[in-house]
């Protein structure tokens, strides 16, 4: 990734009747801006070939530190661990948000408005708060502190982000959809699964992606919820950038930045057309 | 087409299905969940705030307020406006770093609007703690700013950055720009470019059509983006933590604490009670300003 962003002076400025120093400004007032989100990130993939062990003089290419993170028994115990408890609650989110989003799309219950209104909560609720709320729900319960009550967690923050990402998707379905299977002899069911959940693939694919990104990602819940033993990646990486810099952290940081690009580029050329479904 | 469809089949359209016990059967996964997951642990919560707690810091669920009367101890209260100015002070950084960035975006032709939307994007997907790394290997007494700087002689030795309310700002600001952008992105998009031309068109100069045409049209981008900034900025303690490194808690820090390390829970629950209404407050008043033109983000 270069720093500065591909500009095309042609059509890049759309301001007809701004005048010059305007259009100057935005600019290169944007350039700065994508210079300021960018540099650290570009700095730090750097640094993580660099041989020094510590400080910022640039001696030499390596890939050692790479080398040694793969060696780190502890990060990948945790890395593994935050990959099963990401699987198990991206599907649990995802079944839990897609049932939700259709039931309440085909059918009209009581209090309905409510409880759309609800599933909101979480997402917008605080994660300390939910970090604690949980918490004090697992002492109360007795539940040991341990992997059940991380994915737990986790579905609760995830599934509501599968579940308006799928809204979105029903509220642009033709209705007839349904029905014209409907006719054609499909019991409910069959209609479902053979034309309604073909049709909402989508939408479900990429629920899921956002659910496993946003549990591989969490700190702040999972740090009040997890046991000993079901520690996630970002809470052994919290304790290492606690203590200081780390080139084996630049190694990492730098994988997941790349892996990131990846997911975002791919989920961007996965989309059917420019501005294709939105909420 | 769809349209058509909708109208013509007028009754029997999604929705106006009533609910018989199969549905309600199928509802029950999320239903249970809900309440299980997210009422029953924040009713809990408030029941905590009014407990004691013994001396092994076990619960003891007698009802008691001496822990909200102790959350108004200047202590705590000083704490709870630091964060509160921390996040201020992020909020309005992110809208004027943020809003002409935003702007140009959403004036950029649709190819080059898209690109630079993706380039939004990454930093926002990527790890917080990855992108709070990357500042603090800039910022710390070894990290490439004191280096660069003490190679060049321009300073006699390494400058203290790192954990003070700049280093805690500046976190701030980093981790939630992108959240800032999209918003604002999303009403500049939707701004009919004929009202800012109109105002040119009439005399305005770019300042006032600035002021008195592009602003108010996009404001509720703005409001969106303040909700999405400033109401999480006061809680995220895990970047203050790092950035400020204790020497200036927050109050999410404060929280942690009392549910780790002190083994208070009453009084973590209070101090997360009061958490709570301040958030209330933030929707009600920066939600009536975002009117109903919600954002994508």
């Amino acid at each position: 990734m270069t720093d500065s962003p591909p500009v095309n002076r042609e059509h890049f400025f759309r301001l007809p009747d701004g005048p010059r120093l305007v259009r100057w400004f935005c600019g290169s007032w944007t350039t700065l801006v994508f210079g300021f989100l960018y540099l650290p990130i570009i700095l730090l993939v750097l640094f993580s070939f660099n041989e020094s062990k510590s400080g910022f003089a640039w001696e030499g290419f390596t890939t050692k530190w790479y080398g040694e993170l793969f060696q780190n028994r502890v990060l990948l115990h945790a890395f593994g661990n935050s990959l099963l408890i990401g699987l198990v609650s991206t599907i649990l989110a995802t079944v839990l948000g897609t049932l939700g989003a259709w039931m309440l799309y085909r059918y009209r219950f009581p209090v309905h408005r409510l409880m759309e209104a609800f599933i909101f909560v979480p997402m917008i609720m605080p994660e300390i708060l939910m970090g604690v709320s949980l918490l004090v729900l697992f002492v109360i319960l007795s539940l040991p502190l341990s992997y059940l009550t991380v994915i737990i967690a986790h579905v609760t923050f995830t599934f509501p982000f599968v579940l308006v990402g799928m809204q979105a998707r029903l509220q642009g379905m033709d209705p007839s959809l349904e029905e014209a299977a409907m006719d054609l002899g499909a019991t409910p069911r069959q209609a479902f699964f053979r034309v309604i959940f073909p049709y909402l693939m989508p939408a479900i694919a990429s629920g899921a992606l956002l659910a496993f990104s946003l549990s591989l990602d969490d700190y702040i819940v999972t740090v009040f919820v997890t046991g000993a033993e079901s520690q996630t990646l970002p809470l052994k990486v919290f304790g290492m950038v606690r203590v200081g810099l780390n080139p084996q952290l630049n190694a990492l940081s730098a994988l997941g930045i790349v892996l990131t690009m990846i997911l975002v580029f791919g989920s961007e050329s996965l989309k059917p057309s420019n501005s294709g479904q939105k909420p | 087409m769809a349209d058509a469809t909708w109208l013509d089949r007028g009754g029997t359209h999604a929705g106006s299905r009533r609910a018989g016990w199969p549905a309600w059967l199928l509802l029950a996964p999320l239903l249970v969940w809900l309440g299980l997951f997210v009422l029953l642990p924040t009713i809990l919560l408030v029941v905590t705030s009014f407990s004691h707690r013994d001396e092994l810091g076990r619960v003891v669920y007698s009802f008691t307020t001496e822990n909200y009367l102790r959350c108004f101890d200047p202590t705590w209260l000083s704490i709870f406006w630091n964060s509160i100015l921390y996040a201020l002070a992020a909020t309005v950084i992110c809208v004027i770093v943020g809003y002409p960035a935003a702007y140009t975006i959403g004036r950029a032709g649709p190819k080059s609007r898209r690109i630079l939307l993706t380039l939004v994007m990454i930093p926002f997907w990527t790890s917080f703690l990855i992108r709070t790394y990357a500042w603090i290997s800039i910022l710390s007494q070894e990290g490439l700013a004191n280096s660069l700087l003490l190679s060049a002689h321009i300073i006699p030795g390494p400058l203290s950055m790192m954990y003070t309310p700049f280093s805690i700002v500046l976190g701030l600001v980093y981790n939630y720009l992108p959240f800032m952008i999209l918003p604002i992105y999303t009403s500049v998009e939707k701004l009919d470019n004929s009202l800012v031309e109109a105002a040119y068109d009439l005399g305005a100069g770019p300042l006032r059509a600035f002021s008195r045409v592009i602003i108010p049209l996009t404001q509720p981008g703005i409001a969106a983006g303040a909700l999405l900034v400033f109401v999480p900025a006061i809680a995220m303690y895990a970047i203050t933590t790092l950035m400020g490194g204790g020497s200036n808690p927050t109050i999410g820090e404060v929280i942690q604490n009392q549910f780790t390390r002190a083994r208070n829970q009453p009084f973590g629950a209070a101090l997360g009670v009061l958490l709570m209404l301040l958030f209330l407050v933030c929707f009600l008043v920066l939600g009536r300003k975002k009117n109903s033109s919600a954002p994508s983000a």
